[in-house]
C-alpha cells in the first residue's frame, strides 16, 4: 500500500508551503487525481488523517478533484473520453493514442491559515 | 502533458494564487505528489549514465518468472555482457542467493513491508555494488502489479512480465502497470499446451487497447525456449543506449575554457 508513502511525501510538501509562508495551519488541501495515476482514491483518504497527525496540517480537510481520462488520437486527430482498460480511440478504434489527462497526481493547491 | 513542471497550469486553475482572504491564504502548488523520488530517480539515472550501463526494471506479479528469466539470461549472456542484480522483496535472500549462484553480483534491498522499490532504496544499494564493472544491471521490483508502476527507480527501461498461469485479461486489469512497460514478456510458455484458456493473442489485443506498443516476446525460461528475442531485444536497447552516451559526448563542447587555458600554458 503506498499510498501511505505518497500522503506522507504530501503532508511533508504542504508543510514546507505553510512554513514557508508563515501559516500557522493548514485549512485544506486541494489535489487532482486521474485514474491512471496508480492512486486509489479511498486509501489516500483514509492514511490523510493519520499522516498529518502532529503536523501543521493535522486538522485540515483534503478535497480531491478527479481528473478525466482522456486520449488523443494519432490517426483522426480526436480527443476522446476513455475508459482505463480502453484507451482506444472513441471515434476511429485507433490504438495510437496519447493519454492527454488520467495520468495527473497533483498538488493543486494549499489553504492557509496565517492570522 | 507532464505532472511536474507545471504546464499543467490551464486558465481553469490560475486563479489560485497568493490572495490572503480573511487570513488565509491560497496557494498554488501544481506539485507532483511524487517530485522527491523524481529527483532522487533523476540522480540515479546520472549513476547510471556515467558507467554506461543500461539499467533494466523488472515488475510482475509474485511467481511470474522474474528469478528465472534473470537466471537464464546471465547464463546467456555470460562470456559476453557483465551482468549485476538488485534485488527487492519483502523478506528473505533467496533471490540474491539465486543470482549469486550464477557467478552475478547481486544485492538484496529487503523492503519489509513495502510493497515495491522507491528510488532512495536503490540509491542505497547503488553504493554497495560495483557499477563500474557492469553493462547491464537489473532491478527486480517486489512482485506487485500495482504500485512499482508508480515509482520511478531511474531505470532506462521497464519490462513487465506475465506468466501464462495469470489470465491474458491481466493487462486491462492493472492497466497502469502495462502501460508503464517497454517491453511485455508472456512467460512460463512451456505451459500454453495445458492452459488451453490463455490465448496469447488476447493478451497482446488487452495490451494494444491500454495504447501500448511495446513488444511482446513469448518465451520459457525454464525450458529455454524462445529466449533469442528477449536477448536480441536487451541487448538492442544496450546497444542504442551506449550509442546514445557516445552522441551526448560529441555534442558537447570539444574544449572548455579550461582545458584550452591548460593547452596553452596559460592554467594556474
Ligand atoms: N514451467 C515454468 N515454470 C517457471 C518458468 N519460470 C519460472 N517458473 C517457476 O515459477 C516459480 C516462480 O519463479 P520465480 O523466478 O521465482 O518468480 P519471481 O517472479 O522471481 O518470484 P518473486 O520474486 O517471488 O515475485 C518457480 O517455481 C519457477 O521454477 C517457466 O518458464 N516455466
Ligand atoms: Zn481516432
Ligand atoms: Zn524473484
Ligand atoms: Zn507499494
Ligand atoms: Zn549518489
Amino acid at each position: 500500500m503506498h499510498e501511505f508513502s505518497i500522503c506522507q511525501a504530501l503532508i511533508t510538501q504542504v508543510e514546507q508551503i505553510a512554513i514557508s509562508h508563515g501559516a500557522l495551519k493548514v485549512q485544506s488541501v486541494k489535489l487532482r487525481i486521474g485514474s491512471l495515476s496508480g492512486v486509489e482514491l479511498p486509501l489516500l483518504e483514509h492514511a490523510y488523517p493519520f499522516a498529518s497527525a502532529g503536523t501543521l496540517v493535522e486538522g485540515s480537510t483534503l478535497e480531491i478533484e478527479r481528473a478525466p481520462l482522456k486520449v488523443n488520437c494519432e490517426a483522426c486527430g480526436l480527443e476522446s473520453e476513455v475508459k482505463a482498460n480502453l484507451l482506444t480511440c472513441r471515434m476511429c478504434g485507433s490504438c495510437l493514442i496519447r493519454v492527454v489527462s488520467g495520468e495527473e497526481l497533483t498538488l493543486m493547491s494549499v489553504e492557509l491559515i496565517t492570522t | 502533458m507532464c505532472n511536474t513542471c507545471g504546464c499543467n497550469i490551464t486558465p481553469g486553475n490560475r486563479e489560485f494564487a497568493y490572495k490572503p482572504v480573511n487570513g488565509m491564504t491560497p496557494v498554488s502548488v501544481l506539485k507532483n505528489l511524487l517530485a522527491k523520488n523524481n529527483d532522487q530517480a533523476e540522480h540515479n539515472r546520472r549513476h547510471f549514465d556515467r558507467h554506461r550501463l543500461l539499467t533494466v526494471n523488472l515488475m510482475s506479479s509474485p511467481g511470474a518468472g522474474k528469478t528465472a528469466l534473470l537466471e537464464a539470461s546471465i547464463d546467456a549472456l555470460r562470456d559476453k555482457y557483465r551482468i549485476g542484480v538488485i534485488e527487492g522483496d519483502l523478506e528473505t535472500e533467496n533471490d540474491a542467493v539465486r543470482i549469486r549462484a550464477r557467478g552475478a553480483p547481486a544485492y538484496q534491498i529487503t523492503t519489509g513491508s513495502a510493497c515495491h522499490l522507491d528510488a532512495h532504496m536503490v540509491h542505497d544499494a547503488l553504493h554497495e555494488f560495483p557499477l563500474e564493472e557492469l553493462d547491464i544491471l537489473f532491478i527486480e521490483n517486489v512482485g506487485n502489479l500495482v504500485c512499482p508502476a508508480s515509482f520511478d527507480l531511474g531505470q532506462h527501461r521497464n519490462v513487465t512480465l506475465l506468466s501464462v498461469t495469470e489470465g491474458d485479461d491481466k493487462p486491462a486489469k492493472y492497466p497502469v502497470m502495462f502501460r508503464a512497460a517497454d517491453a511485455v514478456i508472456l512467460t512460463k510458455s512451456d505451459l500454453l499446451p495445458v492452459l488451453d484458456d490463455f490465448d496469447p493473442a488476447r493478451a497482446e489485443l488487452s495490451l494494444r487497447n491500454l495504447g501500448s506498443r511495446a513488444p511482446v516476446i513469448r518465451l520459457s525460461a525454464r525450458k529455454n525456449l524462445n529466449l533469442g528475442d528477449w536477448l536480441d531485444w536487451l541487448i538492442g536497447e544496450l546497444v542504442q543506449k551506449r550509442g546514445k552516451l557516445a552522441a551526448d559526448v560529441l555534442a558537447q563542447p570539444v574544449a572548455d575554457p579550461q582545458s584550452i587555458l591548460s593547452n596553452t600554458g596559460m592554467g594556474g
